[in-house]
C-alpha cells in the first residue's frame, strides 16, 4: 500500500475533493477520504493532484486530512446472495446498513456487497481434472426458488480444475483450484469481483430474435421490446413513468430483473420493497422478489453514488446474463444520472456543453445502452444470455428537445412517449400511440406458439393502428365542422378507434386481472373489437343508423373484457357472437 | 477560546473570501463579527488550502475587509430541540423571536440531516382526511407523503395551507398532531394570516414557526427549511408525533439558491438556476416520510408560486419530479369564485391508491374518482367545444357532460375555506353528481359497486325531477 502513497486533502467543494501527494494513483481508483473514511473515486489526475468524487456527504471534511488509495477500481462483488438484495449506488447492502446504523444513513461504513457468513449449498457440475477456461460453468447454487445461480470461472483464469466438491460454503471459501499450464495455481471462490465501468466480456454479440412479453397491451401489441433490446420512457412528471417501470419489472418475461432507483423518490423504493415480495410470478407462482436485485440511490442520497449506481446495476445484470439468463434492467431515471454527471463535471470546472451538461454526456449514455444485447456467453457449455435495458427519462418541463432525451433517442430502439394530455384524461399507461415507435415489431410473431394466430395478429395490429391514425384525422374534422358532417362509416371508425383506446390500450395497473394480459388474451380482445368494426361497417351499408349500433349491449361487454380473467377467455371470444346477434336484431 | 481571523480578502454579493485560515471544514458554520460588534452567521461553501469561501446568511452589507473578524465554530448548523419548541416562533435561522425564554435543549441536531435509508422507510398508506373534497375524494393525501401546492401570484394558496393545517386528521385514532410552518420570503401579512388562523383554533399550541419574511436576509432562506425539517424530524421520530410541514414559498428559497450560485459564478442551468437544484430540493423534500418501527410521520406540503402560472418553470418542474403528486390551483376557477380553486385534471396524488379503499376510506373510492375524473375531463372538452361551436351545436351527449362539469365545479370543487367535509360526504356527493349518467356510461366503476351505491342516489334524482 505504501508505494501508492497517502495523499492529503487540499480542497473541498461539495462532492468533489482534491488531494495532493497522490503519485502512483490511476484514474477511477477507489480511495478513502479524510478522517471520516469516506468512499471516493478518482476522476481527474494532474501531476500528483487527484480530483475525487466522494460517494458520501463531505460536510466536516477539510484540508490536511488524509486520502488513502486502495489501488483498485470501483468494483462489485458477484456471487450467490445478490438476489432479493437491496443495495445503494456502490453496492452497500441497505438492510445491513440499517441494522448497523439505524434509520438514517451515516458515513464511512463500507460493508461488503455479499454476506460473508451465509453458507450456500454448492453442487459441482465438472469433475476434477477437467480443463476449464474463463466463463465455464463449474457448479451451481440454488439461490432462490426462481434462480439457479451458476458459478463461473473468472476472467483471465484457465487450466485444470482440482479439489472441487459439493458442500456448504460461504462465498469467500475456496471451492476449487485451477492449475494453469505454466504451473501457477488460482483459488476459485463462489464470489468474484468485477470492475463496474467496463463491459463484461462475451463470446459474440447476437441480434435480437424475439420480443419480450410484458403483459402490457399497448407495449406488446404496438411497441414491443426485443430480447436484448433497449427502450426509453420519457415523459413529464405525473405521466406514470415509474408505474410503467414497475409494471415491466413485475411482469416482463425475464429470468432476472435488476431495478435501479437512480435519484428517485424514497417512497417509491419502499413501494417496490413492500409490494414485490407479495407479487407472484405469473408462470411459477413464486414471489417475484426471488428474481429481483434492487439498487436504490434515492435523490437525497449522495450524488456521486448516484452516478455510480447505473454502472453497479448493469454489471450485476451482465453477470446474470453471462450465466445464460434473460435479464431486464430498469433504470429510473437516467436524467438523474445525467444530472449527477453534470454536478460532478461542474465541480471539476470542466467546460460545459448544452444546458451545463458535460460534453461527454452523449458518449456515456450511448455506451451505457450499448451494454445491452443478446450474446453468446463465454465458456462452456454453450449458452445464450440477453440483457435488455429500459431507461426512464425525466425531461424538464416534458420538453423532448432536452439533451438527455436526445442523446438517449440516438441509441435506443424503442420509444414509449408519455403524454401529460393522456395522463390528465387518466388514460394509463399514457403511452402515445401516434408518436411512439419500436424497431422490434417484427419479432412479436415469434412469441406466439400458434403461427396462424401470429400472422393474424400481425394483420390486426396494422388494422388497429391505421384506425387510430384515421381517428386523429377525423377528430380534426369533427372539431371544425361538427360530428354530423362525417359519413356513417367514419362514425363507425371513430367509435371503434375509441374502443381500441379506452377498452384495449387503457390498462389499469392496479387491477388484479387487468394488470397483466397474456398475448393470447390480447389477441382475443383485439379480434373482438375489430369484429365490431367489420360488422358495424356492414350494418351501416345495410342502412342501420350508427347511433343504434352504439347502443347494443355488446359494446359494454367489450369495455369490460379486460377484467375477465385469463381462465375465462372464452367469454371474451363469445362477445363476437353477441355482436352478430345484436346487430342482426336491429 | 476560538481562533479569530481578520483576513477577509474579498467580499462579493453574499460571499466572503477569507485567507490563511487553519482547520476549516466544508459545511461548517462561522460567526462573523463586524467592526461595530454586531454578529452575523455564515457557512463554509468551499475550502481550498487555507482559503475559505463563506456564504453570509444576513448579507454582506457593511462588511469591511479590515475590521471584520471570523470565528470558526467547528460544527455544522445545529438546532436546539426539546418538546418546548411547540408553540414557539423562531427566525429563519432558528433563533427564538417571540420574546419567550431560551430553549433548554434535550439535544442539538445537525440541520443538514442524514438521508433516510430507503430500506428503513415505511410505506405511506394511512389516509389523512383534510375535509377538502378535491383532495380527499380525488387526490387523497396520506401520512408521510409530500404533496405540494402549485399556485400563482394572487391565488389563495395561504388559505388552503391554513385550511389543511386546521382540518387534517387521521381517521379513527387519537394520534398527536403537530404543524411545523416555515415561511421563506413571504409577506408579513401572509405570515400573520397563518399565525392568526392557528391562534384562533388553538392549533398554535401544537405548532412551531420558522419565519423569514420578505424583508429578512434572502440568503437566510437557504437555512430556513432545514431548521424547520430538523424540528419536524425531532417531533416525528423522537417524539412520535404526526407532523405536517408547510414550506411557504419554495420559489423564494430557489431564488436565494440561485443568488448564491450566481455569486459563485457557477455554470447556470435552466433560467439561471443551478444545475444541482434538483438534488438540493430532493434533500429537503425527501426528509418527509415514515420510518419502520416508529409511530411518527412527516407529511409535507410545500407551497410554491409558479411565475406566470408556468408549470414547466424549473421550480415547479423539479418539485413535481420529487414530490408524490401536486395540487394545482386554477386562475379561471378562482375568477369564477370557486374556492378552493383546485384544478382537478392536472392535480395528482401518486400515493392515492395506497391510502384508500375498504378499511381505509370506502371500497368504492378508487373507481369513483376514476369515473369522476373521466367524466369531468370529457365535460371540460365539451365546454371547450361549446365555446367554439356554440352550445346549440353540441350533441346530446356533449351537452350532458358539459352540464355535469358545471355542476361538478359548483358543488364538488367549490366548498369554501371553512367547510370541513367528511370522506363519506365527499364520496356520496360524487355518486350524486354521477347519477345523471346511465349505468352503462360509468365504464370505470365496477358493476357490483354501481348496483350497491347508485340506487340510493337515482331515487333522489327521480323524486326531485
Amino acid at each position: 500500500m505504501s508505494e501508492l502513497g497517502q495523499g492529503k486533502i487540499v480542497k473541498v467543494a461539495g462532492p468533489v475533493v482534491v488531494a495532493q501527494g497522490m503519485s502512483g494513483a490511476k484514474m477511477y481508483d477507489v480511495v478513502r477520504v479524510g478522517e471520516a473514511n469516506l468512499i471516493g473515486e478518482i476522476v481527474e489526475l494532474n501531476n500528483d493532484m487527484a480530483s475525487i468524487q466522494v460517494y458520501e456527504g463531505t460536510v466536516g471534511v477539510g484540508p490536511g486530512e488524509p486520502v488513502i488509495n486502495t489501488g483498485a477500481p470501483l468494483s462489485v462483488e458477484l456471487g450467490p446472495g445478490l438476489i432479493s438484495s437491496i443495495y445503494d449506488g456502490i453496492q452497500r447492502p441497505l438492510d445491513k446498513l440499517y441494522a448497523l446504523e439505524g434509520s438514517f444513513i451515516q458515513r464511512g461504513n463500507a460493508l461488503p456487497g455479499l454476506d460473508r457468513d451465509k453458507k450456500w449449498p454448492f453442487k459441482a457440475t465438472v469433475e476434477n481434472g477437467a480443463k476449464v477456461t474463463a466463463g465455464d460453468i463449474i457448479g451451481e447454487v440454488q439461490e432462490s426458488s426462481l434462480l439457479l445461480h451458476k458459478i463461473m470461472v473468472p476472467l483471465g483464469v484457465e487450466g485444470t480444475i482440482e479439489g472441487i466438491k459439493d458442500g456448504e460454503y460461504t462465498v469467500d471459501t475456496p471451492i476449487a483450484t485451477i492449475k494453469a499450464d505454466d504451473g501457477s495455481v488460482s483459488e476459485i471462490k463462489m464470489m468474484q469481483k468485477c470492475p463496474v465501468r467496463s463491459q463484461r466480456a462475451s463470446k459474440q454479440r447476437l441480434a435480437p430474435d424475439k420480443a419480450m412479453v410484458t403483459g402490457q397491451r399497448v407495449i406488446d401489441t404496438f411497441f414491443p421490446i426485443g430480447v436484448g433490446g433497449t427502450a426509453c420512457v420519457p415523459g413529464p412528471f405525473g405521466t406514470g413513468k415509474t408505474v410503467v417501470q414497475h409494471q415491466l419489472a413485475k411482469w416482463i418475461d425475464a429470468d432476472v430483473v435488476v431495478y435501479i432507483g437512480c435519484g428517485e423518490r424514497g417512497n417509491e423504493m419502499t413501494d417496490v420493497l413492500t409490494e414485490f415480495p407479495e407479487l407472484k410470478d405469473p408462470k411459477s407462482g413464486k414471489p417475484l422478489m426471488e428474481r429481483v436485485v434492487l439498487i436504490a440511490n434515492t435523490s437525497d442520497m449522495p450524488v456521486a453514488a448516484r452516478e455510480a449506481s447505473v454502472y453497479t446495476g448493469i454489471t450485476i445484470a451482465e453477470y446474470f446474463r453471462d450465466m445464460g439468463y434473460r435479464v431486464a434492467l430498469m433504470a429510473d431515471s437516467t436524467s438523474r444520472w445525467a444530472e449527477a454527471m453534470r454536478e460532478i463535471s461542474t465541480r471539476l470546472e470542466e467546460m460545459p456543453a448544452e444546458e451545463g451538461y458535460p460534453a461527454y454526456l452523449g458518449a456515456r449514455i450511448a455506451s451505457f445502452y450499448e451494454r445491452a444485447g443478446r450474446v453468446a456467453c463465454l465458456g462452456a457449455p454453450d449458452r445464450e444470455g440477453a440483457l435488455s435495458i429500459i431507461g426512464a427519462v425525466s425531461p424538464p418541463g416534458g420538453d423532448l428537445s432536452d439533451s438527455v432525451v436526445q442523446a438517449t433517442l440516438h441509441v435506443v430502439k424503442v420509444f414509449w412517449s408519455l403524454q401529460s394530455r393522456l395522463a390528465q384524461q387518466r388514460h394509463f399507461p399514457a403511452i402515445d400511440w401516434l408518436t411512439s415507435y419500436s424497431f422490434y415489431k417484427q419479432y412479436l410473431q415469434e412469441c406466439f406458439e400458434d403461427k396462424v394466430m401470429a400472422a393474424e395478429m400481425d394483420g390486426m395490429i396494422k388494422e388497429a393502428m391505421s384506425l387510430l391514425e384515421k381517428e386523429a384525422d377525423l377528430l380534426e374534422i369533427v372539431r371544425l365542422v361538427g360530428a354530423e358532417a362525417i359519413s356513417k362509416a367514419d362514425q363507425i371508425s371513430l367509435a371503434v378507434a375509441k374502443s381500441i383506446r379506452e377498452d384495449y390500450l387503457h390498462q389499469n395497473a392496479f387491477h388484479e386481472v387487468d394488470t397483466y394480459t397474456s398475448l393470447e388474451k390480447q389477441y382475443t380482445m383485439l379480434k373482438v373489437i375489430l369484429h365490431l368494426y367489420k360488422k358495424g361497417l356492414e350494418a351501416v351499408e345495410a342502412g342501420i343508423e350508427p347511433a343504434d349500433i352504439f347502443k347494443i349491449d355488446a359494446m359494454e361487454a367489450i369495455a369490460r373484457a379486460k377484467y375477465i380473467p385469463e381462465a375465462e377467455m372464452s367469454k371474451i371470444a363469445d362477445i363476437a357472437n353477441q355482436i352478430d346477434s345484436q346487430i342482426a336484431k336491429l | 477560546m476560538l481562533k479569530e481571523y481578520k483576513t477577509v480578502s474579498s467580499v462579493a454579493g453574499p460571499l466572503m473570501m477569507v485567507q490563511n485560515v487553519d482547520g476549516a471544514k466544508y459545511g461548517h458554520i462561522v460567526d462573523i463579527e463586524l467592526g461595530d460588534g454586531s454578529i452575523r452567521h455564515g457557512q463554509i461553501l468551499q475550502v481550498e488550502g487555507d482559503n475559505v469561501l463563506v456564504q453570509v446568511f444576513e448579507g454582506t452589507q457593511g462588511v469591511d475587509l479590515d475590521e471584520t473578524k471570523i470565528r470558526l465554530l467547528g460544527k455544522p448548523s445545529e438546532l436546539s430541540v426539546s418538546p418546548d419548541i411547540l408553540g414557539r416562533v423562531f427566525s429563519g435561522v432558528g433563533i427564538p423571536i417571540d420574546n419567550g425564554p431560551a430553549i433548554i435543549p434535550d439535544a442539538k441536531m445537525d440541520v443538514n440531516g442524514n438521508p433516510i435509508n430507503p430500506y428503513s422507510r415505511d410505506f405511506p398508506n394511512e389516509f389523512i382526511q383534510t375535509g377538502i373534497s378535491t383532495i380527499d375524494g380525488l387526490n387523497p393525501l396520506v401520512r408521510g407523503q409530500k404533496l405540494p401546492i402549485f399556485s400563482g401570484a394572487g391565488l389563495p394558496h395561504d388559505e388552503i395551507a391554513a385550511q389543511l393545517a386546521r382540518q387534517a386528521t387521521v381517521l379513527g385514532e387519537g394520534e398527536e398532531f403537530a404543524v411545523v410552518f416555515a415561511a421563506m420570503g413571504i409577506t408579513f401579512e401572509a405570515a400573520q394570516f397563518f399565525i392568526d388562523d392557528l391562534t384562533k383554533t388553538g392549533a398554535i399550541e401544537r405548532s412551531v414557526m420558522f419565519i423569514n419574511l420578505a424583508n429578512d436576509p434572502a440568503i437566510e432562506r437557504i437555512a430556513t427549511p432545514r431548521f424547520a425539517l430538523t424540528a419536524a424530524e425531532y417531533l416525528a421520530f423522537e417524539r412520535g408525533m404526526q407532523v405536517l410541514v408547510i414550506l411557504n414559498d419554495m420559489t423564494n428559497y430557489c431564488e436565494a439558491l440561485r443568488e448564491i450560485s450566481a455569486a459563485r459564478k457557477e455554470v447556470p442551468g435552466r433560467r439561471g438556476y443551478p444545475g444541482y437544484l434538483y438534488t438540493d430540493l430532493a434533500t429537503l423534500y425527501e426528509r418527509a416520510g415514515r420510518i419502520k418501527g416508529n409511530r411518527g410521520s412527516i407529511t409535507m406540503v410545500p407551497v410554491l408560486t409558479m411565475p406566470e402560472d408556468d408549470k414547466t418553470h424549473p421550480v415547479p418542474d423539479l418539485t413535481g419530479y420529487i414530490t408524490e403528486g401536486q395540487i394545482i390551483l386554477s386562475r379561471s376557477l378562482d375568477r369564477k369564485s370557486i374556492a378552493p380553486p383546485v384544478d382537478v385534471l392536472p392535480s395528482l396524488s401518486r400515493l392515492k391508491d395506497k391510502g384508500i379503499g375498504e378499511g381505509k376510506t370506502r371500497e368504492d373510492h378508487a373507481d369513483l374518482y376514476n369515473q369522476l375524473y373521466a367524466a369531468y375531463a370529457k365535460g371540460k372538452e365539451s365546454q371547450e367545444l361549446a365555446t367554439i361551436l356554440g352550445e346549440g351545436a353540441l350533441s346530446e351527449e356533449d351537452a350532458k357532460y358539459m352540464k355535469f362539469a358545471d355542476e361538478f365545479e359548483l358543488r364538488y370543487i367549490s366548498q369554501g375555506f371553512t367547510e370541513n367535509r367528511t370522506i363519506e360526504q365527499t364520496l356520496d356527493l360524487g355518486w350524486e353528481l354521477l347519477s345523471v349518467f346511465d349505468d352503462t356510461e360509468l365504464k370505470r366503476i365496477d358493476v357490483d359497486l354501481i348496483a350497491k351505491y347508485m340506487p340510493k342516489f337515482r331515487k333522489n334524482n327521480g323524486t326531485s325531477d
